[in-house]
């Protein structure tokens, strides 16, 4: 166990390493920061001494073996546009984006995996076409869409629920839902998929041959084994709590980690960016190594080959 | 008035308006071994399942199934709950995968003792112990946490038998019990099938395609074909005289290990699709033995005069001899 731990975090560390250098590499290859933050008609002099403060003079390897000696040393850089430490500017926005993002999660997982499983136990229903249905349209409508489509009948039409702006909680309401509908469709699908695999499976048989009431059956019999395909996407759901919102906290002009990148990457605010996708990428692997560990206290088969 | 242990009348199963029981006549009285054979897909496990209402919410069933006379047909679903594993335990062909791959066996056991005898924690882990003691399973104070994935397919078998027994059920209806096992292995399963009849005295419902198994444990005998019996008798008339000519088939198909060395003669053709049954008799298509009426009548099950039942216009003369059915008795 110790060793498929360690392992793990190897492997995570690795994936953390190519994450940061690609994102390191691509930003400084797709544009010039001085350029950017200058504007187009200053002298050269200023240019030059733009890039010389800033490093963006030194080879590009240079710059890379700096960079990741001061992230081992806790240090992120510092914005070019605020001159504030990156990382304090990444972290202020957090709490914002986890404003949403949590609570989409939970709508994703209290509405998206009940809804799938009734489906799945009535197969054929009325209710089982609902919602599949249901689910086929939330998760092929594009967050994009389906924001501004909430913003028509909610704001706009309706006139109930301001369509932008964090001043109250309210102001929550519709973004949330945004985020959540195509999350609450995946987990839907999956989870009647897996819930429908599972109820055929003969230990279902079995467990009603013995008499085990009906809804003991679904819940100590199917639903432990169901669980291996649903927390696989609960997984990566997880990891995008960070990430997911940047589509929707543009539409609904939210200040989170979202907002945050998509104007430091105009602004080509390196330090910015990359803090954001290495916390990204962060979470991401970090959710993954989790459900890894579940997939083993969930499933004692695969406990076994991880041991091994 | 004293009832059969289970008394099965006229039952019919329909999936989607096509029906694959044609009305089972069956009784199985206490203690009592009855074996049910026939291929693949000619309704001997679907028989049981609609019994106990195992069958999905599709399948349409019709008839009445009676425990000491209470109907289990239309009965409502908590009274089915305790019928199941409580009077009537199954267990299956595939013993590896009819166990549930994240509960330890233990629980396993334990639940089913639970349910149908109401006890729990120490009293039911001893009980649950001295049941897979009698089963055959060694060291099971160590391996009682265990997985079913940690045991190999007989084993998980002797822990499905094991877990029936768990409820003293006064039925085991066993689906085909050795069919994933090895020859080595279903021996021991036979021979444990045995054994705990004689200690128990349950009635054992065997349901196989492998006569040979059938008459080490059986003995009565169904044939069905097709959704309906088409021979019922005791082993000894079935296997020294069969008389319904796919009775007749099933001990032909069997491979002879002594003597000369024959040919095996199989039954021609397959069974049936069940949507395309004729008025006649099912099994006249591949039936060496059918005569004109047997394309558009369809012969009743009916007693003969050594008190088989049998569905045959005509049927195979009693004094024709059996080539295979010294192989089998002897085996047996």
């Amino acid at each position: 166990m110790v060793r498929f731990v360690i392992s793990r975090l190897l492997r995570a560390l690795v994936t953390i390493v190519a994450v940061v250098t690609f994102a390191f590499v691509v930003l400084r290859m797709s544009g010039d920061p001085a350029q950017v933050m200058l504007g187009p008609d200053v002298p050269q002099e200023a240019v030059d001494a733009f890039r010389t403060s800033w490093g963006l003079d030194q080879p590009l390897w240079i710059q890379y073996l700096a960079y990741i000696k001061s992230i081992f040393t806790g240090d992120f850089g510092v914005s070019m546009r605020d001159k504030e430490s990156a990382l304090q500017l990444v972290l202020e926005r957090v709490p914002a984006t986890l404003q949403l993002t949590i609570p989409a999660l939970l709508l994703k997982l209290f509405i998206g995996i009940p809804a799938g499983v009734y489906a799945a136990l009535h197969r054929q229903s009325a209710v089982d076409r609902s919602v599949i249905l249901l689910a086929i349209l939330g998760f092929t409508i594009p967050s994009f869409v389906m924001g501004l489509l909430l913003v028509l009948i909610f704001s706009v039409t309706l006139g109930v629920l301001p369509s932008g702006g964090q001043d109250t909680w309210v102001h929550g309401l519709l973004p949330t839902i945004t985020m959540s509908i195509g999350g609450i469709g995946i987990l839907a699908r999956f989870s009647r998929s897996a819930m429908i695999e599972v109820m055929g499976q003969p230990y279902i048989r079995t467990a009603s041959a013995k008499g085990v009431t009906w809804s003991n059956v679904v819940w100590n019999h199917a639903l432990p084994n169901a669980a291996v395909p649903i927390i696989t996407i609960v997984g990566f759901m997880v990891g995008s709590l960070i990430a997911g919102a940047v589509i929707v906290e543009s539409i609904f002009s939210w200040p989170g980690i979202g907002r945050l990148l998509v104007v430091s990457v105009s602004n080509r605010d390196l330090a910015v960016v990359q803090c954001i996708l290495l916390m990204i990428a962060a979470t991401m692997v970090l959710s993954n190594l989790m459900v890894d560990l579940l997939y083993g206290w969930l499933d004692p088969r695969l406990r076994r080959q991880t041991v091994h | 008035m004293s009832f059969d242990l289970v008394e099965i009348r006229d039952l019919k199963v329909a999936f989607d308006g096509t029906q694959v029981l044609h009305g089972i006549n069956l009784s199985v009285d206490r203690g009592e071994a009855l074996g049910l054979v026939g291929e693949s897909g000619c309704g001997k496990s679907v028989t049981w399942l609609a019994a106990l209402g195992l069958l999905p919410g599709k399948a349409a069933i019709s008839g009445s199934v009676r425990i000491e006379g209470n109907e289990l047909c239309s009965a409502p679903r908590q009274a089915l709950e305790r019928v199941r594993g409580g009077r009537i335990a199954m267990i299956f062909q595939d013993p590896s995968s009819s166990l549930n791959p994240v509960i330890r066996i233990g629980r396993q056991i334990t639940e089913a003792l639970t349910l149908h005898r109401g006890i729990g924690g120490e009293t039911a882990r001893a009980e649950a112990l001295r049941l897979l003691d009698m089963v055959g399973i060694p060291d099971a104070r160590r391996r009682f946490d265990l997985f079913p994935h940690e045991f190999s397919g007989g084993q998980c078998q002797r822990l499905m038998i094991a877990m029936a027994l768990a409820g003293q059920p006064d039925l085991l209806i066993a689906d085909e019990p050795t069919t994933a096992l090895d020859a080595t292995i279903q021996a021991q399963i036979l021979d444990l099938l045995n054994q705990l009849r004689a200690e128990t005295g349950m009635a054992t419902v065997f349901i196989s395609h492998d006569l040979g198994a059938v008459s080490q444990v059986c003995e009565r005998v169904c044939v069905m074909y097709a959704g309906r019996i088409v021979e019922q008798g005791s082993i000894t008339q079935l296997f020294s005289r069969p008389r319904h000519p796919y009775t007749r088939g099933l001990f032909d198909a069997i491979p002879r290990l002594d003597g000369p060395r024959t040919r095996l003669v199989p039954i021609p053709g397959t069974v049936p699709n069940p949507k395309q049954l004729t008025a006649g008799c099912a099994f006249s298509p591949r039936c060496a033995h059918s005569v004109a009426s047997c394309d558009f009548q369809r012969p009743e099950l009916d007693v003969m005069e050594d008190g088989r039942r049998l569905a045959c216009f005509n049927p195979v003369l009693a004094d024709e001899p059996t080539p295979a059915l010294q192989t089998v008795m002897e085996d047996a």
